[in-house]
């Protein structure tokens, strides 16, 4: 009957999961900057040209790509080891 | 049950503004930790890409550098942010 406390408070609730997903964004473009920023940027000049900003925009896509593909590729081989626990070539 | 009933409201009276000051005083925190990350990550780069040998100063070039550094990092990381939401909006439309 007494379950009542901070962690059954709805707005609390709400607030929670809406701030470690706005968390989980945040640290995946500092992660993403970083990466992308070796990739790219070559000596910081007065602005940011426009074949630098494609770079970075093609490197967030490409980075989402590249985890994408991890997990999908990570899926078939764990499907496959389920169904042929023989086959441990991959 | 009444009890409880009257009890509960007059919990949840002083608790709603307990939660609201807690939820505040989190985003505050959270605003300090993303700034602390943005700066660390920030003079990591810039360090690198503008201070060759360290000398006995920051001399005037390099402090130009790092100066213009900090101004692309912030513009990169804003690319960057919006490139991420446009593609989980697309990903989300595609759901």
């Amino acid at each position: 009957m007494d379950s009542q406390g901070a962690t059954a408070d709805p707005q609390l609730q709400q607030f929670i999961e809406v701030e470690s997903q706005k968390q989980r964004f945040q640290q995946l473009v500092h992660q993403m900057t970083e990466v992308c920023w070796e990739k790219c940027m070559e000596k910081p000049g007065p602005k940011l040209d426009s074949r630098t900003e494609v770079c970075f925009v093609n490197c967030v896509e490409r980075f989402i790509d590249t985890n994408q593909f991890i997990l999908n590729r990570l899926e078939q081989t764990q499907r496959g080891r389920g169904s042929f626990s023989e086959s441990m070539s991959e | 049950m009444d009890g409880f009933g009257s009890d509960f409201s007059a919990g949840a009276g002083s608790g709603k503004m307990d939660t609201g000051t807690i939820m505040e005083q989190v985003k505050v925190q959270i605003a300090v930790a993303n700034a602390q990350e943005l700066l660390q990550r920030m003079t990591d780069k810039c360090f690198k890409k503008c201070i060759g040998k360290p000398g006995g100063t920051l001399d005037n070039s390099e402090q130009k550098c790092i100066a213009m550094c900090m101004d692309r990092y912030m513009d990169a990381w804003n690319t960057v942010s919006r490139a991420y939401n446009s593609r989980l909006q697309r990903e989300r439309a595609r759901i």
